[in-house]
């Protein structure tokens, strides 16, 4: 048990490293896509979101640094 | 080559050629403190372990659907490419220190003359810190050459392009035997993480089932604009990094 624990730590570690809001962003915004293009264009989602996601995460980690 | 083979091609090869960089600052410190021959066999053993890594999961990757394959390499890429560039925007800025090759190899250095003498024949901590630190510098290219490759079915391309990179590296090392400190990597760092994200916006949103306008032409512009915006960050957190500064300075001052 404590094996798995530590490789689904490592593999959570690997992929969403040190900024797991930027992951579940990417996820969510992913999501709509998927969703909105049920319907209609929705290629225009994704561009500003991750904008908006790489301005949140250097925001968030310049106002950690000591 | 068509263009977006040719963008695979450079970005393995920069990523590649940055990950590489650091894992011989760590094999030299251990090698030339303690024990070339376990440090290279270490290394060595990495190098056969990641070929291993990218044979196994190589062909599963390229046996998915294509729109599935997409989205999941796309969302991929896009987390390793803010990744990427956040720490790019932040050494840039002056907000996070340039990544020093000469200081970690002092104390790479350090730490292994620490850990005791040596033994006669494999010495175990040599091979583990050269083991270690090449395969985690390279999990990450393994993972890019996999994405990258798979979703072309070019991943042979992206292999070569690793190779040439770790080649390349290799070579410089051996020609100057040290750190190679004068690597702009943060440059290199800054032009991967704009790959990775452009790469990632535009095949995550077809794995979506999005659809571009002008097709594959469309990441001509992504491309370009992902670059603009990194390089507008830069400049908007470099003015409020030294704004913040003056106000400190001018607070210490009073």
């Amino acid at each position: 048990m404590k094996r798995v624990r530590a490789v689904v730590s490592g593999v959570w570690e690997f992929v969403a490293g040190d900024d797991w809001v930027s992951a579940a962003g990417i996820v969510l915004a992913l999501s709509l896509t998927a969703l909105i293009s049920e319907t209609s264009a929705a290629w225009f989602v994704l561009p500003p979101a991750v904008a908006g996601l790489l301005t949140l995460s250097v925001w968030r980690a310049a106002r950690q640094r000591p | 080559m068509t263009g977006s083979e040719f963008g695979l091609a450079i970005s393995v090869f920069l990523a590649c050629a940055v990950e590489s960089v650091e894992a011989l600052t760590i094999v030299l410190a251990v090698g030339s403190t303690r024990s070339w021959r376990s440090a290279l066999i270490g290394a060595g053993a990495a190098v056969i372990a990641l070929t291993a890594i990218t044979a196994a999961l190589g062909p599963g990757l390229t046996s998915l659907p294509i729109n599935t394959l997409r989205l999941v390499v796309g969302g991929l890429l896009l987390v390793f490419g803010l990744q990427w560039l956040r720490k790019a925007i932040l050494r840039a800025t002056g907000l996070k220190a340039l990544h020093d090759e000469d200081e970690a190899f002092r104390e790479e250095r350090a730490a292994a003359a620490a850990a005791g003498a040596p033994h006669d024949g494999l010495d175990a901590y040599s091979f583990a810190i050269s083991f270690k630190g090449v395969l985690l510098e390279g999990l990450e290219v393994v993972f890019i050459v996999l994405t990258f490759g798979a979703n072309q079915h070019r991943v042979g391309l992206a292999a070569l392009a690793a190779a040439l990179a770790i080649l390349a590296v290799v070579i410089a090392g051996l020609a100057v035997r040290a750190p190679l400190a004068r690597v702009p990597e943060n440059a290199m760092k800054f032009s991967v993480g704009v790959m990775l994200t452009s790469f990632g916006i535009f095949w995550g949103a077809e794995g979506a089932g999005a659809r571009w306008p002008g097709g594959d032409a469309a990441l001509l512009a992504v491309a370009p604009a992902v670059l603009a915006f990194s390089i507008l960050l830069v400049w908007a957190f470099r003015r409020t990094n030294n704004a913040e500064t003056l106000e400190l300075g001018e607070g210490a001052g009073a």
